[in-house]
């Protein structure tokens, strides 16, 4: 046994020398590329889309810079937004995929927080009849409400998206006007993203079997059109436009208005823009 | 429409979209399976590694099941993908701030170091099996040899170094590969339940039970199977290793699960209202109560009270059977748990398990049984038993105790 184990602990003393080695070697790498590696995959680091122009036909994406605002004081909840984005964008008639939505927040007498609902609450979809139309029930008809109002919700295009952070074939990607858009040839359907997102605006596609969401109808608006949701909207509560423009409707709307965003602690630095928001609005 | 997906009932405000549950019973599967491998590795490496004798008897077991079990992993995800054919992007086209895309490589490059490890442990049992067997074993093992037919004692002290190698290298590769599955749900801060700096340290360490307590329950079963006496000694250290080990994760899951309730940010209040509502069964009775806690009691009577015989094979396998199910119902909790408190911590959602569907209560059944049933091939084919071929010893010859 002794010779065996003289030969082995020379053959480990070998290893360890090149293993030693080995170590020193990887170890100066790693410290010289982890300050890179940090900044690559840090949420806040996440770029834009790398390709300087747009493939669309006369459109420069460097020229825009897209946002939404949403006036929730102006919402009256007739859904008619969540209608046009269905038709426009051929999102599945059912009340378990939307890429906008409508809450409602009800404050009722002797209740210290809202009740909510959307569109696709059982009472809702019993009050519209199907699953494939929507309305508001009215349930809280013979209760004291002493407060109500409707916020309409959308995917947030955050500046830091972490939806894009986690997708692992970079299927999902930020423009460079602001909108992150989705490749559905390229998508492999992991769904990472979708638990990524803390807003919900992510969903499953099980048509085409990839993640889909809404991309404030980016073929619309790189025609000079506004999106569906906005172009519907008969009071006005969604406003829609460019940065870069100083008189269009957002960069007005953002001037003229004292704005907040929905759960700013997540550091995505959403880009719909909101008046109008109580503190109990998720 | 309504057959392709399964929409989750809810209750208080949940957002509309949640209402179909992205990560179904198959992303409980993969976590499971994947620990389960750095688990049984770990067993391998106590004794080919540290030197610890008395695994020897479960050292080719622990790596063969590591393998079995590793080239299933990948299945749970393939299924699970919507464009499953797509899968190969994440490899070719790395979008590199992606927590998953290390999946592809560390999952590539562990296959390759399990089968490199494997071959040279079960090398000399294979080239006796090529000249002694015929017809389309002996083909089988003849090509398995890879040409390689020189089993001198100075062959295998060249492999005995390999192996040692590998298995050095493999701990990191194995409890990376495992820490980083952790990583992916910690590191999502959309979801209270998930987002928490120990995940990968929780992950890890019920992986290292969960793998101890199947090379216990494999390794008595075959005992059974072959009508051979349990090796006591052997039995005793795995009982030692689970013991330590599940007392750690205890203490590691206790401690994330304080802090989250301490610290008590937003949402934990509805966090609250569905563990000792709606998780109470899973969470308290089955992972904690029954899976965890009884076999700690139960293992630490038998130590103390220096349990020998039958008594101690029957606890301990007992034990090791309750902590394979606190495990599973571990990742069930985090997985289908983390889903079923709605992203606005305002509601409730009920997750539904179809039964016959591409992620359905059989598909991930069979999920978990093809390891098995592939192992058992892998047996007949390569036994990992000790008395039928002498395995090389340990080149680590520290006579470590647990």
């Amino acid at each position: 046994m002794k010779p065996d184990n003289k030969t082995s602990f020379a053959a480990r003393r070998a290893f360890l020398r090149k293993l030693g080695r080995t170590a020193a070697c990887a170890g100066a790498a790693v410290g010289g590329g982890a300050l890179g590696v940090m900044q690559t995959v840090a949420a806040k680091s996440e770029p834009a889309s790398s390709q300087q122009s747009s493939l669309i036909p006369d459109y420069d994406w460097t020229k825009h810079q897209w946002a939404f605002g949403v006036d929730a004081t102006k919402c009256i909840g007739c859904l008619r937004c969540v209608e046009a984005c269905k038709v426009e964008n051929n999102v599945s008639r059912d009340p378990h995929h939307f890429r906008t939505w409508v809450e409602r927040y009800v404050y009722l007498e002797g209740e210290d927080r809202p009740r909510i609902d959307s569109q696709h609450d059982p009472v809702n979809i019993a009050a519209s009849g199907s699953g494939g139309e929507y309305r508001f029930a009215n349930r809280y008809q013979d209760a004291k409400v002493e407060k109500a109002f409707f916020v309409p919700k959308l995917c947030n295009q955050c500046t830091h998206p972490p939806c894009v952070q986690v997708c692992p074939t970079g299927a999902t990607y930020k423009t460079v006007d602001g909108v992150v858009l989705i490749d559905h040839k390229y998508c492999i359907g992991c769904q990472y993203c979708v638990q990524a997102c803390p807003y919900g605006a992510r969903f499953f596609n099980y048509e085409k079997h990839v993640t889909d969401k809404c991309t404030w109808c980016y073929h619309r608006i790189t025609k000079g059109l506004q999106p569906a949701c906005v172009e519907v909207c008969p009071v006005g509560a969604r406003i829609f436009g460019d940065l870069k423009e100083k008189q269009s409707p957002i960069s007005q709307f953002i001037r003229n208005n004292r704005t907040r965003v929905l759960k700013p602690e997540t550091g995505n630095a959403p880009n719909v823009f909101y008046v109008g928001l109580d503190k109990d609005v998720l | 429409m309504e057959s392709l997906y399964h929409f989750a009932p809810f209750t208080g405000y949940a957002y509309p979209n949640e209402s179909v549950i992205p990560w179904t019973v198959l992303i409980v599967v993969y976590p499971y399976l994947t620990g389960l491998v750095a688990g049984a590795f770990t067993v391998s490496s106590l004794y080919h590694v540290f030197g610890m004798e008395q695994f020897k008897p479960v050292g080719k077991l622990a790596l063969l099941t590591a393998l079995c079990f590793m080239i299933i992993v990948p299945v749970p995800l393939l299924l699970h993908l919507g464009h499953p054919e797509r899968a190969f992007n994440a490899l070719i086209t790395p979008h590199w701030t992606s927590a998953f895309v290390m999946f592809g490589y560390m999952a590539g490059f562990y296959v390759v170091l399990l089968l490199l490890e494997n071959w040279f442990v079960f090398r000399p049992d294979v080239v006796r099996l090529a000249r002694e067997k015929k017809g389309m074993m002996g083909w089988c093992c003849r090509v398995l040899c890879l040409g390689s037919y020189d089993v001198s004692a100075k062959a295998m002290h060249y492999d005995r170094k390999w192996i040692f190698a590998l298995a050095v290298i493999g701990i990191p590769a194995a409890h990376g590969l495992h820490g980083y599955v952790g990583f992916v749900f910690g590191s999502l801060k959309s979801r209270e339940w998930w987002s928490s700096d120990l995940m990968p340290a929780i992950f890890l360490f019920s992986a290292v039970i969960s793998g101890v307590a199947l090379l216990t329950a494999l390794y008595v079963l075959s005992c059974w199977l072959r009508r051979i006496p349990v090796d006591l000694k052997c039995l005793k250290g795995l009982a030692y290793t689970l013991w330590g080990f599940l007392m750690f994760t205890l203490v590691l899951e206790g401690v994330e699960f304080g802090s989250l309730v301490y610290k008590a940010r937003e949402g934990t209040e509805m966090i609250l209202e569905y563990v000792t509502g709606p998780l109470i069964v899973t969470f308290f009775i089955l992972q904690f109560a029954i899976g965890a806690v009884t076999p700690v009691v139960l293992l630490t009577f038998m130590i103390w009270r220096g349990t020998t015989g039958k008594a101690l094979v029957a606890g301990v396998t007992l034990s090791a059977c309750l902590v394979l199910f606190s495990v599973f119902m571990m990742r069930w909790n985090v997985v289908i748990g983390g889903q079923e408190i709605s992203k606005t911590g305002q509601g409730l959602l009920e997750y539904q398990l179809p039964i016959f569907h591409r992620e359905g209560l059989v598909a991930a059944v069979a999920v978990l049984v093809a390891p098995l049933l592939l192992l058992w091939g892998m047996a007949r084919l390569l036994p990992p038993w000790e008395q039928n071929a002498p395995s090389p010893p340990s080149v680590g010859n520290i006579a470590g105790g647990v």
